[in-house]
């Protein structure tokens, strides 16, 4: 028997049995389902996280001011002012330090025309833009001579700009930051959310001393927030962080067993670690819905071996007329992977749209890859295979006289 | 299989001190065993017409099934057509009933999901013929056998009658050289049985097919040639004889 007519026999008995068929499909569809969409989910998490990792700079350290807390890594406005601009300066001179950019920031009130927004401020330096990937997307970024001069200019987030400016062309136009007149001269492309979640777009950078002297206030004079600080390779990394280390002892006169009051941490390593768990989670992800997959499975052999036990005696007939046990073996296994085959299409298509509606509804970021729609077909097909052989393999396996004699 | 070109005079089956046991797996005793068939020896001739009666229980199916090699014999040997049957592979097995023997059942046996025309073509579709080609021989062969109006109704919309020659329509479809029929007309009643029986002569000859059938009455056994009967799993009859009834 040629296997497009075992083909169109199995799909004959499935037709027959439409509601038990649809019921054991309805596990598949369940399970293939879920599958695709854990996956596209978890995808688009982790494509989301190495997106922000990309836009985040290469081969960065953070140091910040105070101890190394049990929280871990803090990140604005550092209880202790032990960190300075000039401490960043001299860390600039280490031989593994390619670029440093103090930070000091804080929220404050801006206003154009009639328009008020409240946000984060900076005070950076040049060096910032590029420490930090930022990219310019009209005009330019302020000076070092700005930075010198402590002039009031301003570079806008995208989200700021579009907030206080509308369709306006914000460049060169004059806003207000805590009711001094600042003009902006760029604004920068969007980059999205950051690590911890947060949107870095609605932010306006000013020259660091125009924020420390005009707008934050400092209590202590030249103190900074936190400062970047980019390594020459990603193999000086660690060599960095040591020298940052012995320097900022040096100079912030900590001897012997005293502990240091300011934290040096490793950002690219965390957003390596960030991503690797987004990585695990989007596999979890999917290795929990697996297991919907493999109940779907288990239904599906139970359900075939009931077939086989009713349809004993139709066994018995097609041996006695010449039916092989290999034709008896393929004609119950297919039944079993059409069943596979027809929920996982439907499974797919079901995941497809369930991912695009949360896509829609919760804003979340999804992911579907073809390698998704093909792992979930090869899982689906070794399941059926698996689950449909050995219900198969009984019905091949009876005695042709015991099976005609099967009440 | 080379059975269908065997010479007259070579036996179509060869039975040699055949003997079936059952074992019954009885919780108490392990090894119970029931034997059915006792050194049972026969030799039967291409287009013989073979009558086999016995009493209820006297092993008449028991001996048919392993003759259709659908059981296998506990020992003794069966040779079909030359060869011992003990040396089939399974799928050679599958083979033999496929194309050389034809079963009619006294249940008629026929796929209850698949009209009268599928059913005749299957033995053709797992000989490896396309669908369409066989369904063309199965509806020839109905239409032989008076059925040509019901190819397309299912088993459960014809007569006892009709259902039969279905059946048998299945079991020539292949054009086997034996056709082994258990009780074919225990189920229909008198005027049917001969009709069925008349179909059986005219295939046997005609088309020189040899026919093996068992039946409890005597004016179904009068259309064969050969009377065996069986007695508590022995052979206890063995005559040739004319026919009475044609
Ligand atoms: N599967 C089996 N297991 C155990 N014993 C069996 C089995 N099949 C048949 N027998 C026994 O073998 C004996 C012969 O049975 P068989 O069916 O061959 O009789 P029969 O001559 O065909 O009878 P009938 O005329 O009623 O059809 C019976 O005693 C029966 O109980
Ligand atoms: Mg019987």
């Amino acid at each position: 028997m040629n296997l497009l007519i075992i083909i169109t026999e199995s799909f004959r008995a499935l037709r027959l049995n439409r509601l038990r068929t649809g019921l054991t499909m309805l596990g598949m569809i369940i399970g293939v389902a879920a599958v695709v969409l854990m996956l596209s989910i978890g995808q688009g998490a982790q494509a989301n996280i190495n997106n922000t990792i990309a836009s985040m700079g290469s081969h960065l350290l953070i140091v910040v001011p105070g101890a190394t807390s049990s929280g871990g890594l803090r990140f604005g406005i550092g209880s202790v002012k032990t960190l300075t601009a000039a401490d960043a300066q001299a860390i600039a001179e280490l031989p593994s330090v390619e670029a440093t950019a103090p930070v000091v920031s804080g929220i404050a009130q801006f206003s154009y025309g009639a328009n008020n927004w409240s946000t984060s401020i900076s005070g950076v330096t040049p060096d910032y833009f590029t420490v930090s990937n930022w990219v310019i997307e009209r005009g330019d970024i302020f000076s070092e001579a700005d930075v010198r001069s402590a002039t009031r200019v301003a570079v806008l987030g995208k989200i700021t700009a579009e907030n206080l400016f509308g369709t306006e062309d914000p460049i060169g136009k004059t806003l207000r930051i805590s009711n001094r007149p600042f003009l902006v001269v760029g604004v920068l492309a969007a980059k999205g959310q950051s690590l911890s979640g947060r949107d870095q777009d609605d932010n306006v950078l000013i020259p660091l001393t125009t924020a420390q002297r005009q707008v934050l206030g400092n209590q202590f004079p030249g103190s900074i927030n936190l400062m970047l600080v980019q390594a020459k390779s990603a193999e000086m990394m660690e060599e960095a962080e040591q020298e940052i280390t012995r320097l900022l002892r040096q100079r912030h006169r900590i001897t012997g067993k005293m502990e240091n009051d300011f934290t040096v941490r490793n950002l690219t390593a965390l957003a390596a670690v960030a991503s690797t768990t987004a990585k695990i989670m989007a596999w979890m992800l999917g290795a929990i819905a697996s297991i919907s997959l493999l109940v779907g499975g288990i239904g599906i052999m139970n359900i075939m071996l009931v077939s086989v036990t009713e349809r004993t005696r139709e066994i018995g007939i097609r041996m006695a007329i010449g039916a092989s046990q290999r034709a008896i073996l393929t004609q119950f296994l297919l039944e079993a992977l059409m069943i596979c085959i027809l929920g996982g299409i439907t499974g797919v298509a079901l995941g497809i749209t369930c991912a695009w509606a949360i896509s829609q509804i919760a804003d979340m970021p999804v992911v579907i890859t073809l390698s998704m729609i093909g792992l979930a077909f090869t899982f689906v097909s070794i399941i059926g295979v698996f689950f449909g052989f050995y219900p198969a393999k009984k019905a091949a396996s009876l005695k042709p006289v015991e099976a005609l004699r099967y009440e | 299989m080379s059975g269908t070109n065997i010479a007259p005079n070579q036996p179509l089956i060869r039975v040699e001190n055949l003997c079936k046991a059952y074992n019954l797996d009885h919780p108490e005793n392990q090894s119970a065993c029931h034997q059915v068939l006792f050194n049972i020896n026969l030799e039967i001739y291409p287009g013989e017409f073979i009558a086999i009666m016995g009493q209820s229980g006297s092993g008449k199916s028991t001996l048919m099934n392993i003759l259709g090699c659908l059981d296998t014999p506990t020992a003794g040997s069966y040779w079909l057509a030359g060869r011992n049957v003990a040396t089939f592979s399974g799928d050679e097995l599958a083979r033999v009933r496929n194309r050389n023997i034809g079963f009619v059942f006294q249940g008629f046996n026929l796929l209850k999901r698949m009209t009268a025309l599928d059913n005749v073509a299957i033995p053709l579709l797992y000989a490896g013929m396309n669908r369409s080609e066989s369904r063309k021989q199965a509806l020839s062969l109905l239409q032989q056998t008076g059925l040509g109006q019901f190819t397309r109704h299912y088993p459960n919309q014809l007569s006892g009658g009709q259902q039969q020659r279905v059946a048998i329509s299945r079991a020539l479809v292949n054009q086997p050289q034996l056709i082994l029929a258990d009780e074919p007309t225990g189920n229909l009643d008198t005027q049917t049985s001969q009709e069925i029986m008349a179909l059986f002569a005219q295939l046997n000859r005609d088309r020189d097919i040899t026919i093996i059938l068992v039946t409890h009455e005597d004016d179904i056994a009068a259309y064969a040639n050969r009377l065996i009967r069986l007695k508590d799993g022995h052979i206890v009859q063995d005559e040739m004889r004319s026919p009475t009834t044609v």
